[in-house]
């Protein structure tokens, strides 16, 4: 079966591509097995206690938390950009699994298929 | 090798739909095979058959039409992408009762799994992001 990756690498909100992301990943779970990797701001997606009703925008943050239900349980974010941020994987609302930085190409090169959102 | 290609920039205000059409005639020139052209997220506006560029930019709608005629790319956007950004087609127009539909011939209007399928068959995927 191929692997795909899923990079979710801009904030949650001020621009919808993380939201078509999700969708895309949960697409993509129908055919293959996917992973996610959480990288720069994209690490913002993942915070909880959200509340972007107030700008008039979907809360699908807790959308992550049905990911697992979907067959996606391969959470990944790196090191330094939850540090860098000031973030610990307690403030977010999956668990994720830490890499490094300096492995990330390496982890990117054993998909088949990589979707950047 | 065949080839998908993921547009997600909308005509004029970004370079990925130029970037694309310069890539995808580059892939059929040296042979190779477009598997399917999939717009996504604002890179639906590309399939927008209103688009009335000034007489001296370059015509990215005759572009995409005129690589669907000649060597019969297929081009598909995102339907939940499409209906968001108000870009119809008649079956969509006359669902959600609206007065007009405004999707380009050359394309059709189809579900995010096409993008997944087309990643998956192709050898290469390329993505012209925003």
């Amino acid at each position: 079966m191929k692997r795909i990756l899923f990079t979710q690498s801009r904030p949650p909100h001020g621009g919808i591509n993380a939201q078509e992301g999700l969708d895309a990943i949960l697409m993509g779970s129908a055919f293959a097995e996917c992973a996610v990797l959480f990288q720069g701001d994209g690490v913002y997606q993942l915070l909880k206690h959200q509340q972007p009703e107030r700008l008039g925008t979907k809360n699908f943050a807790s959308t992550f938390g049905a990911l697992a239900d979907y067959g996606v349980d391969q959470i990944f974010c790196i090191d330094e950009d939850l540090a860098k941020r000031q973030l610990g994987t307690d403030e977010l609302v999956i668990p994720t699994i830490p890499i490094k930085q300096n492995t990330v190409c390496e982890f990117i090169s054993a998909f088949d298929l990589v979707l950047d959102f | 090798m065949k080839f998908a290609i993921v547009v997600q920039g909308a005509p004029y205000s970004h370079e990925a739909s130029l970037s694309a059409l310069h890539f995808v005639k580059a892939v059929l020139d040296a042979g190779h095979e477009i598997y399917r052209v999939f717009f996504y997220q604002d890179g639906i506006y590309n399939a927008s058959d209103l688009i009335v560029p000034p007489q001296d930019e370059t015509d990215i709608r005759a572009e995409w039409l005129s690589l669907s005629e000649t060597h019969k790319v297929e081009l598909i956007t995102c339907i939940a992408s499409s209906l968001r950004r108000g870009l119809l087609n008649k079956a969509e127009a006359e669902r959600y009762e609206r007065n007009a539909a405004n999707l380009n011939t050359a394309f059709e209007i189809s579900g995010l799994g096409q993008l997944i399928d087309a990643g998956l068959a192709a050898d290469r995927t390329v993505t012209f992001a925003a």
